[in-house]
This record gives structure tokens, C-alpha cells and sequence, in this order.
């Protein structure tokens, strides 16, 4: 560490030298790298051992076992599609294979968020002569977990700038967005570019090599487009019962299919109570409630789904679990945590029930949300004023 | 009257609306309009120039009548005004134009509404002669016609790969691209929200190149 320490110091270029992008970029890194050697000395601080930086860290942590399983994933549906393995075999055959596979196919989109992201983030941290802010190093790992394996790169690019400048850099910068940026990325790909983020054909890749072929009867769509269709039945058709949709091997956008990965995250983010855990509960809460309503309606055959399922399937648990938990977006205070956290899940669950044409409900619910939260906290704020001025008033 | 109708000041009145003073996007009036008729550039050019005609009409009418409206019954006696020549417009483009009349659809009657006319009527042909009330009209009308026309061919060349100007037709820029490689068009630049942020992202160059509109708090 001391080594390295030392040639950092070394290639450290001039604040104010020829290139103050050079030295954005090396003070980015070195903050990355160690905790900074200078501390504030104007203002109320609130100290704590660990950093934004290291706060984001963790949750990439966090977010690695629905990586990996998503890019095995990518690699496991491919192989299904092409017949190599048989519905069910999940790990006995070609596990290698299906991981490369995976890998081949997802590490680009990582790549290209991270590159187009990064890029645009020193652009603006020289223009504004600010060091680089961190807020995209989780960003950049969400853009890709939430978008299908067949998404072409250049697209993932417009939408990370878009979600950069116009989510982000406009308000200000880190910490001050109003709406999750992962999820602008997400939400302004799905309305551009809607041939490539619904449908039935994005979800599994289908390239072949010469010899191979589609088996028969095989669609891409999933569980949430088969349930439109056919409910509880079709799923279980389709081999995405509810221990199967929550261990994850069914079709969906990269990261978001595996409940099981999401959850092994969710106890990271909790444990080290990065991640609020009323938001996370709440979330669950709202939009179980909604689906058991649903569920007691049972107009047809999406809504006879079992609460349970529909919290399995889609992106519903990645979705309250890293996106609903944003520190910067969600709501402030504790009440209105709950408050936040249970209208996403209800909101979720209803249009996504309500408008098939936007089966992501969740994306929808939590940006709504994002919106909503400031309203929330103020009328929280405000009812404990309230509350605590009528004290004052039977005391005197 | 002393002053040349063209002298420096007066040439102000058309000069200031299309950057400094641009009622779209400093002002920030009448951008329902400008939101709902921008997919494509013909429609934006149509309706830049209802604008127009409807404004300078609107503003040298009322100017002339300054005096003898009564001030608390104005309001309705502008809307009068105004209400006939929109009238009138709309009648010009359903003869005319029937195909971009019918792709207006409610905005050309909505013209009524628009705010910038209203604006520009209360503040300034209730006050001013008709020769200045007419040149503060055409500015007006063009910064709207200015924002809208630039927010359309951004709009329909990357949400349809075209641009469809008013007797030329369209021209494909971009459709053989869509075609041939990968490309796809933007679906959300038709969406109205779209407009609403082109029309944001306008603002935010112009007012980081612009130094008179720079606040300092």
C-alpha cells in the first residue's frame, strides 16, 4: 500500500498546471484508491469512518452475486434456446461455457457504461473545476443489470449520457438528482428505443453458430409477458414456479431474474445498513398488499397470481432492493421511508397488472416515487411540527 | 411622431425577443404549444406563422384602440380580437394547407390561449403606438417561430430521421441509416416530454453563452 501510495504521489500533476483534466482524473483516482489525506475545516460535519467512495463500493459489493448470476444466466437461457441443455439442468451441463458465454455478451455493456459514463463525468468535473464525483461508479454497474443481454451497445452509450447530463449533471451533480439515474438510463431506452427493451425477442441471445438451431417451441418472452397471457399456469408451462423464478433461471433483463443473488446483496446493504431497511420492507409490504388484492379481484388470469409470484418475477425485488433504496432520491425521513417504500411496491404491482404495455412496472413506481419523495418528507416534517407545537400550546 | 420607426431603439423591440428577451425560453410563455407541435418542422413552420399573423394583427388592432378601451372590460375585448383572427387563421390553413390544418388539429383555436399574445398585448400595445406595437409583434412572433422551428428539427430528425419543410416536401437525412446499419430512431423524441427537455437543453446553452442572462445570487 505504501508503495503505491508513493507512486501516486509521484504521477500527481499540478492543480492548476496545463492539464487540469489530468488532474481530476488523479485526485478521482487516488480518492479511490486511499482515504484523503485533507480534512474540511469550514462548517458542521458530520463524521463517519467510511466515505461516499467507500459507501459505493459496498454496494457494488452488493451487487455482485446478481452479476455473476445474471451473466450465468445470460449464458444458461442461450444454451436452452439452443437445445444444448435440457429445461431443469441448471448446473450439471456446460456450467463453463454458459459462464463464458454470459461473460462475452454482458462484460461489453458493463464496459460501455462504465467508459461513456466515466467520460462524461470528468468532462463536467473539468468544465465545472470540481474533483470527480462518485456517484457513477454504482450507476454505472446498475445501468447494465437492468437491461436486456440483446441491447446494442451504442444504444446503452446514448442512454448512459442521456441519464449523466439530463438526470444528473443539470441538478447539479451527485446528490442532487431528483430521479434515480440507473433508471433514467432504463426508462429513456424503454420509450426511445421500444423494439429492443420489450417484447419477446431481447431477453434471451439467439445468435447461432453454424450447426445450431432454435429448439422448437421456443419464446423468449418473459414470465411477466407469459403471465399477461395465461396467469399462474403459463408460468409454471414456461418452468418459472415460484422457487424457480426466485432462484432465477428464467429470461429477463440481466440482473434483475435471480431473488435469490438480489437477496444475498440485500443482506450486505442491511448489515452494513447502507441501504435503508423501511424502504426495503416497505417496498415488499406495498407491493404484496397490491397483489393480494389483485389476487382477491382475480378479474384474470395476470391478477389470480399468487402474491408471492408476482414479487419473484420481473424486476421487482432488484428494483426494491438497489433502485428504491437510493439514498439520494428516496425519501428522507423515517415515516416517510414507509410511506415511499409501500406506494413503489403498490405501484409496481398495479401497473404492471393494469397496463400491460409497460410490464416493468417497477421502473415506473420508483420513478413516480422519486418525484413524490420530497412532497412526503415536507408533510412529514411538517405533521411533526404540528404535532410538537400542540405540546407547546397545552404547556403555556 | 420624432422617432424613425427603424431607429436603434425600436429595432430593440425585434432584436431583444429572439435571444435576451426570447419569450419562449426567458420568458418561458407559451411553451404548450411549443411542446405539442414540434414533432415535425412543417407543422412548427405553420404554426410560427399563424403566430405571427395572429400577433401582429392582434397588437396593432388593439394598439390603435388603446384609448377607447375601457381598462376593466379589456381583457374580453382582446380575446374578441384575437378570437377573430385566429379564426380567420384557421379558416386560411383549413383552404390551404388542409393536411398540416389537420395535424394542428386543436392548436391552431388554441392560439387564443397562447400566452405570449396576451403577454405582449398587456404589455405593450395597450401602451404604445401602433408603428412600435408592430415591430414588438414580428420580434415576439419570431423568437417563438425561432425556438419552435430549432426544437422540430431536432425533434423529427432524430425521431423520424426526416425533416418535412413546407413546400420543398420531405427530405430523408437519416432513414437510410436506420435502413442499412443498426440505427434506430428515437422514439422518445416524438413524445412530448421530449420537447419539453430540447426545449430545456436550449436553455441551458443559451444561458451558459449568454452572459446578460447569467443570475448571480
Amino acid at each position: 500500500m505504501k508503495a503505491l501510495d508513493d507512486i501516486m504521489q509521484k504521477l500527481k500533476p499540478k492543480a492548476d498546471g496545463k492539464f487540469p483534466l489530468a488532474y481530476t482524473v488523479w485526485d478521482g483516482m487516488y480518492t479511490f484508491l486511499f482515504v484523503p489525506g485533507h480534512t474540511n475545516h469550514k462548517g458542521v460535519h458530520i463524521r463517519d469512518g467510511i466515505d461516499l467512495k467507500r459507501t459505493m463500493v459496498m454496494v457494488i459489493f452488493a451487487l455482485i452475486p446478481a452479476l455473476f448470476f445474471g451473466i450465468y444466466n445470460v449464458g444458461h437461457q442461450h444454451f436452452l434456446a439452443i437445445g444444448d441443455v435440457v429445461t431443469g439442468d441448471h448446473v450439471c451441463t456446460l456450467f463453463w461455457d454458459k459462464f463464458i458465454f454470459g461473460a462475452i455478451k454482458v462484460l461489453p455493456i458493463i464496459i460501455v457504461s462504465y467508459g461513456v459514463g466515466l467520460g462524461v463525468e470528468f468532462i463536467f468535473a473539468a468544465l465545472n473545476k470540481h474533483a470527480i464525483q462518485e456517484g457513477f461508479l454504482v450507476s454505472g454497474m446498475l445501468i447494465p443489470l437492468v437491461l436486456p443481454v440483446d441491447v446494442p451497445l451504442w444504444m446503452v452509450a446514448v442512454a448512459t449520457i442521456f441519464a449523466v447530463v439530463i438526470g444528473k449533471e443539470v441538478f447539479g451533480g451527485t446528490g442532487m438528482n431528483i430521479v434515480n439515474v440507473a433508471l433514467t438510463a432504463r426508462a429513456f431506452l424503454f420509450f426511445a428505443y421500444p423494439t429492443k427493451m420489450s417484447g419477446d425477442e431481447v431477453w434471451v441471445n439467439t445468435s447461432l453458430e453454424e450447426g445450431q438451431k432454435i429448439v422448437d417451441g421456443f419464446s423468449g418472452a418473459t414470465p411477466l409477458a407469459k403471465a399477461v397471457e395465461g396467469g399462474q399456469e403459463a408460468l409454471i408451462n414456461m418452468n418459472a414456479s415460484v422457487m424457480e423464478s426466485f432462484i432465477g433461471f428464467i429470461p429477463g433483463s440481466i440482473g434483475e431474474t435471480s431473488t435469490l443473488a438480489i437477496g444475498l446483496g440485500a443482506l450486505l446493504l442491511l448489515l452494513t445498513g447502507i441501504a435503508s431497511w423501511r424502504i426495503m420492507l416497505s417496498t415488499f409490504v406495498g407491493g404484496y398488499v397490491m397483489a393480494m388484492l389483485f389476487n382477491l379481484w382475480g378479474a384474470n388470469p395476470f391478477m389470480e397470481l399468487t402474491p408471492l409470484h408476482q414479487l419473484v418475477i420481473g424486476g421487482f425485488a432488484f428494483g426494491a432492493v438497489f433502485m428504491a433504496t437510493d439514498p439520494v432520491t428516496g425519501s428522507q425521513t423515517n415515516t416517510g421511508k414507509y410511506i415511499y417504500g409501500f406506494f413503489i411496491g403498490f405501484f409496481a404491482i398495479m401497473i404492471r397488472v393494469f397496463n400491460p404495455a409497460y410490464p416493468e412496472g417497477v421502473m415506473l413506481a420508483i420513478l413516480f416515487m422519486n418525484i413524490m419523495a420530497p412532497l412526503i418528507d415536507h408533510y412529514v416534517v411538517s405533521a411533526n411540527i404540528k404535532r410538537r407545537l400542540k405540546r407547546v400550546s397545552v404547556n403555556a | 411622431m420624432s422617432e424613425a420607426l427603424f431607429s436603434k431603439k425600436n429595432m430593440k423591440l425585434i432584436k431583444d425577443p429572439l435571444n435576451d428577451d426570447n419569450p419562449i425560453t426567458v420568458q418561458v410563455l407559451g411553451i404548450c404549444s411549443a411542446l405539442a407541435i414540434t414533432v415535425k418542422v412543417e407543422t412548427a413552420f405553420v404554426m410560427a406563422m399563424s403566430v405571427l399573423f395572429v400577433m401582429i394583427g392582434a397588437n396593432v388592432i388593439v394598439s390603435l384602440l388603446r384609448k377607447v378601451i375601457p381598462s376593466r372590460i379589456r381583457i374580453i375585448v382582446q380575446l374578441v380580437i384575437v378570437a377573430s383572427l385566429v379564426i380567420l387563421v384557421d379558416q386560411i390553413l383549413k383552404a390551404f394547407v388542409y393536411d398540416v390544418s389537420k395535424q394542428l388539429s386543436v392548436f391552431v383555436g388554441l392560439i387564443i390561449t397562447n400566452c405570449i399574445i396576451m403577454g405582449r398585448l398587456e404589455a405593450f400595445a395597450l401602451g404604445n403606438k401602433p408603428g412600435v406595437s408592430f415591430l414588438d409583434a414580428v420580434g415576439n412572433a419570431f423568437g417563438y417561430g425561432l425556438i419552435l422551428i430549432v426544437v422540430a428539427v431536432f425533434r423529427e430528425l432524430f425521431g423520424s430521421g426526416t425533416l418535412t419543410f413546407p413546400v420543398i416536401g420531405k427530405i430523408e437525412i437519416l432513414t437510410s441509416l436506420a435502413e442499412n446499419t443498426g440505427y434506430q430512431h428515437n422514439g422518445l423524441m416524438i413524445l412530448p416530454p421530449m420537447a419539453l427537455i430540447t426545449v430545456g437543453i436550449y436553455i441551458w446553452i443559451q444561458r451558459s453563452r449568454n452572459k446578460k442572462l447569467i443570475e448571480n445570487h
